[in-house]
């Protein structure tokens, strides 16, 4: 995990943030059919609210992955328009 | 209702485009056992499935599987940029470049048009439950093919494209589908019991 003084690295936060939501996904699956599973309840509880803080740090530092964190970013432009879509391999203007 | 995040549930970076790779690998977007029939078929179904945890099932599934096609979509887009014409007619992508350029358009990898004959939606959980399996078992079975050792040195095919691959693969359903059908395990017995005509294996 990276420690939250430093200053990030964009690609890095992106894979943990890849790697933490892998995880909030496979996991609501599992409680899906085991809703009462303390286990799974608890995992679900820590890798969602880790999420959640890198989803609202990237947004703060790079600009936001989704609408709802459009508030953390930033300026008076709209940035999630800014945001390159996922397919692109290089961002910027266009 | 939906929100879209801007980002791909696994990163995709294809560095050199190969245009018969990008052929076959459509057909996991709109190919009979491609990502668009399995979402539709799970979000689809969703509506008429009596018990709770079922339509959990089927709703997050389908929703994960929209993430899949822009995936599969994202490598096709990928294999597919900046192609010679020289490229395009040597590979055999002609024929889709003719009606859509490089544009993503839900095709199997014989050029057969996405249908949504490809996948089924009966209003009976049972039924759906276990089209759900047949299907799941189809995908797996097209997956093996794309992600398998013989298929990706046959066809010059590079880590990355094989890495997202396996992670489609990993993530089939069928466990969480069991799951749900086990829900309906006494269901299943009162339907044979009051409709003698059905087969015994339901």
């Amino acid at each position: 995990m990276m420690s939250s003084n430093k200053s990030p690295n964009r690609m890095q936060l992106l894979q943990e943030i890849n790697e933490v939501s892998l995880a909030v996904n496979d996991i609501l699956l599992f409680l899906d059919t085991h809703p009462c599973d303390k286990k799974a309840m608890d995992f679900y509880k820590d890798t969602a609210s880790r999420r959640r803080e890198l989803m609202t740090l990237y947004a703060r530092e790079f600009g936001p992955l989704t609408v709802d964190d459009a508030l953390e970013s930033d300026g008076d432009t709209w940035k999630w328009m800014e945001q390159p879509f996922p397919w692109e391999q290089e961002g910027g203007c266009r | 209702m939906w929100n879209y995040e801007k980002r791909l549930q696994y990163p995709i970076n294809i560095k050199t485009p190969n245009a018969k790779l990008a052929q076959f690998i459509m057909s996991q977007y709109g190919g009979p056992d491609g990502e668009i029939g399995a979402s539709m078929r799970y979000l689809s179904q969703r509506f008429t499935m009596p018990n709770r945890m079922a339509a959990a099932v089927l709703n997050d599934v389908g929703t994960e599987e929209l993430a899949h096609l822009e995936m599969v979509s994202t490598i096709v887009h990928q294999l597919t940029k900046d192609l010679s014409m020289e490229e395009i007619e040597k590979s055999g992508f002609g024929p889709y470049y003719i009606d859509h350029t490089v544009g993503i358009w839900p095709q199997a990898a014989g050029g057969v048009p996405f249908n949504a004959c490809e996948f089924q939606s009966k209003g009976d959980p049972i039924t759906d439950l276990f089209e759900n399996l047949a299907a799941d078992g189809a995908i797996i079975q097209k997956q093996k093919i794309l992600a398998g050792k013989k298929f990706s040195l046959r066809s010059g095919y590079h880590s990355p494209i094989f890495s997202s691959i396996r992670l489609l693969y990993c993530r089939n359903s069928s466990v969480r589908l069991k799951s749900a059908l086990r829900g309906f395990g006494s269901l299943i017995t009162i339907s044979c019991v009051i409709s003698p005509g059905l087969p015994v294996s339901r």
